[in-house]
């Protein structure tokens, strides 16, 4: 059984980030990129799958400029068996990047999809869900733990109530949240040995799917900067201020 | 001996990727490409990524880079900003006045550039000719051979809990072996003490001494730009007898590049280098190129001070010391990136020749011993030694130390028949009572700031779940001797605010120390009165994310 995890750059999660002076999005020279966080639990979910026996391919997919090598190699070290650069230099929002990866679902013929829920820089939390429409396959968002049978999956996913447990036929697609597994350090070792993982890259223009922006950004700022707190002296002096100043009451 | 670590063989193992490593790297596979040999060299990296626990002023000169790759214009080398205009500045409380540039800060044909982005460019050429470079794997061990020489290092493991124990997501570190292993950890490395030691490297020579710099980059407004100018400052606000002083560099797009260095000889364990700095940049001379801009990030790392004297003995069976971690930094320049660069040029020749020797020879030889002697034929030796006297005469405080540079520099030209000698900067501190208190105004979030604040543009971070990576060698001397005698030093040379007495109100002060919060900049591991904190590379991939620093 063949699992397709698709993986993105984004910026490091350590990064502070900074929007630029011109408010046109934030600064990414020279700033650290990594692995989205959810898609490493993808991809080690994924890997653990392998493990199991359950599993007998996994490979990593990213969508993006050369440098998302970068992270396929990052996939690698960590389990994948192979890696596919959709290769793009332009802005790809989550449905050109849902048409990319449908376009690879279809070569590839994969049972399962695994991705992160949403990507740390965009948080659009979409991309899982709109393959899942375009392909016209069951989902199951926000995954807590996954139990991979031959012809179908069982996830437990977290839901404001509680946990809900789906079933779905395969192939289907599935979306990572925080709880599902803790991704392992990718060792010196498998390091080296991704280096001589097999790695394709495909131009996204020759996949005959429209990636156009259908999105504008407008405007990126800050978020405003918070007023430092008060001391109240007693309960109605509070009352008052929370009436008076902050009217919130 | 350990068996449960995998290992790899290479010809050269190279740890640390500042500019002393890349170039080394990058030397040895020019000369494996010329002679038609293949090498293979292999080159870890503490920090998340190359250039991420980089962080210099830096004004440098190119000249070896000119050597090392003539075409760095064509090939995009980040050296944007040409040195346009030196200024040298006395400040006073209120006032400043001009000096007369010295001719070893003057920089015409320099560049002001971010040494982490020259580092990350560095390393991208140095892939590009096969150098493998693993980030985020910290050397952690010297491995020897059972005839005692070095065989190469390990990286740390990972996923060894705060209690010692293992946690799920344990994996042990690898053995990288090598027929030299060059060390250029940078300044205070935690591998070349020990080989120090080891090895006897400092027998005979004076103890290294060191400073600390702490900087910020600050974004502009473009009418207040002027790429190209160089500031450097002496006086206020350190006391004449501190030695120290700053520098405000304005880089390619509106990027201030603003620090300040205080030699670690300081004597009044009430001084905090860290305050001192944002005191200094509320000056009238140096608020004025900040006002308006807002500060991007912040950053700390140590240097050494100790120049031609301090120098340890370079080589040993199996390895050697290039860069800042064996103390090329020439002091009255202010620079050291192209003694860094200069030394590992020789020392990456001195090793080709030596792998290049006929292995099958009776005796092989396995001690680079042709890199210190031919780096002394170089300019590096005797730029260093001209100005070996320049630092320890500030003993005489500023205005001794800066009358004995000029007249050894324009009487003696560098060549005075004598050597002054340097002392252990940790044994420097007065008792707490002896020293007077110094009250540091609060900072006002605009152009001064508390230290977390800056801390958290540093972009530092540990996973939480490890070993202190700063232990004590007696947890009981950080309050009988550290609070009680100097009053805990460390919680104000810190710049990340690592160390803090928490308890001291309810009449139970003790240490606390955040090491998430750590830097790498060796300050503790260097100034620490009893050397009780020692200082050991924690989880690879830990530390500051500096982007452009």
């Amino acid at each position: 059984m063949k699992v397709l995890v698709p993986v993105k750059r984004v910026v490091d999660y350590n990064v502070k980030v900074r929007v630029k002076a011109d408010e046109t999005d934030v600064d990414l020279a020279n700033v650290k990129m990594s692995m989205n966080p959810f898609d490493e639990i993808a991809v080690e979910e994924a890997v653990r799958l392998k493990e199991k026996g359950i599993v007998s391919e996994v490979v990593a997919v990213s969508c993006g400029p050369a440098a998302c090598q970068d992270t396929l190699r990052s996939a690698m070290a960590m389990g994948a068996d192979r890696g596919i650069l959709v290769e793009s230099d332009g802005e790809l929002q989550p449905l050109a990047v849902a048409k990319l990866l449908k376009a690879v679902c279809e070569k590839e013929g994969p049972s399962l999809l695994i991705c992160g829920k949403q990507a740390i820089d965009d948080d659009s939390n979409q991309t899982g869900q709109m393959l899942a429409a375009l392909m016209d396959w069951p989902q199951a968002t926000f995954a807590s733990k996954v139990e991979l049978a031959a012809d179908k999956v069982t996830v437990t996913r977290e839901i404001d109530g509680g946990l809900e447990t789906l079933a779905m036929a395969l192939p289907a697609v599935v979306t990572t949240d925080l709880r599902l597994n803790e991704p392992r350090y990718a060792t010196l070792p498998n390091i080296m040995k991704a280096k001589k993982k097999p790695l394709d890259t495909i131009a996204a223009d020759t996949l005959g799917v429209d990636i156009a922006p259908r999105l504008k950004t407008i405007k990126v700022s800050e978020p405003p900067k918070r007023a430092g707190g008060v001391k109240v002296a007693d309960v109605a002096d509070l009352l008052n201020k929370l009436r008076n100043e902050a009217k919130v009451i | 001996m350990r068996t449960d670590r995998e290992s790899m063989e290479y010809d050269v193992v190279v740890v640390g990727a500042g500019p002393a490593g890349l170039t080394a790297a990058i030397r040895l596979k020019q000369r494996a490409a010329e002679a038609g040999r293949e090498i293979n060299v292999c080159l870890i990296e503490k920090g998340s990524e190359v250039g991420a626990h980089i962080l210099s002023g830096a004004v440098i000169e190119p000249r070896v880079l000119n050597e090392l790759l003539p075409q760095w214009r064509e090939m995009g080398a980040p050296l944007l900003t040409e040195a346009k205009e030196d200024r040298l500045l006395l400040l006073t409380e209120t006032g400043e006045r001009k000096l007369p540039t010295p001719p070893q800060m003057h920089n015409e044909g320099n560049y002001i550039v971010s040494l982490g982005k020259v580092c990350r460019w560095l390393g991208e050429q140095a892939e590009a000719l096969g150098v493998e470079i693993y980030p985020g794997f910290a050397a952690a061990e010297v491995l020897y051979d059972e005839d005692g020489s070095v065989k190469g290092v390990a990286t740390g493991d990972m996923g060894i809990g705060k209690d010692g124990s293992q946690t799920g997501n344990y994996q042990p570190g690898m053995e990288l072996h090598a027929k030299q292993t060059i060390f250029a950890e940078g300044c205070r490395g935690s591998l070349s003490k020990e080989l120090f030691k080891k090895f006897n490297l400092r027998d005979g020579v004076d103890p290294q001494t060191y400073g600390i710099g702490i900087k910020e980059l600050w974004e502009v407004p473009p009418e207040k730009h002027q790429p190209g100018l160089i500031i450097h400052t002496v006086g206020w606000p350190l006391p004449t007898d501190t030695y120290g002083g700053s520098f405000l560099y304005h880089l390619e797009d509106n990027m201030v590049a603003v620090g300040f260095v205080v030699g670690l000889d300081y004597k009044n364990p009430w001084l905090s280098p860290y305050e001192e700095f944002q005191r200094y940049k509320t000056h009238p001379a140096i608020r004025k190129h900040l006002e308006g801009g807002r500060r991007i990030s912040y950053g700390a790392r140590a240097l050494s001070e100790g120049g031609f004297q301090s120098l340890p003995k370079l080589t040993f069976p199996g390895g050697l010391l290039v860069g800042d971690t064996a103390g090329f930094l020439n002091v009255p320049k202010i620079k050291g990136t192209h003694m860094a660069m200069q030394s590992a040029m020789v020392a990456a020749d001195a090793v080709f020749d030596l792998l290049s020797v006929d292995s099958s020879s009776e005796k092989p030889q396995n001690e680079a011993t042709a890199y210190p002697e031919r780096l002394k034929k170089t300019w590096l030796w005797k730029e260093l030694h001209s100005v070996r006297n320049i630092r320890p005469a500030f003993k005489w405080g500023l205005w001794g130390g800066m009358a004995y540079g000029a007249i050894d520099t324009f009487l003696f030209r560098g060549r005075a028949p004598w050597t002054m000698r340097h002392h252990n900067d940790h044994d420097q501190l007065l008792d707490k009572n002896k020293a007077p208190r110094i009250h540091y105004p609060k900072p006002d979030g605009v152009l001064t700031f508390d230290r977390l604040s800056s801390v958290f543009l540093s972009s530092t971070n540990h996973e939480e779940n490890q070993r202190c990576h700063l232990q004590l060698k007696s947890p009981e001397v950080a309050m009988t001797v550290n609070f009680a005698r100097y009053g805990s030093p460390e919680t104000r040379y810190c710049p990340a605010g690592v160390y803090e007495i928490v308890g001291e109100e309810a009449g139970a002060p003790k240490l606390q120390i955040n090491a998430q919060n750590c830097l790498h900049c060796k300050t503790c591991d260097i100034k620490d009165p009893t050397q009780n904190i020692n200082w050991v590379v924690p989880e690879g991939g830990g530390g500051p994310n500096y982007s452009t620093m």
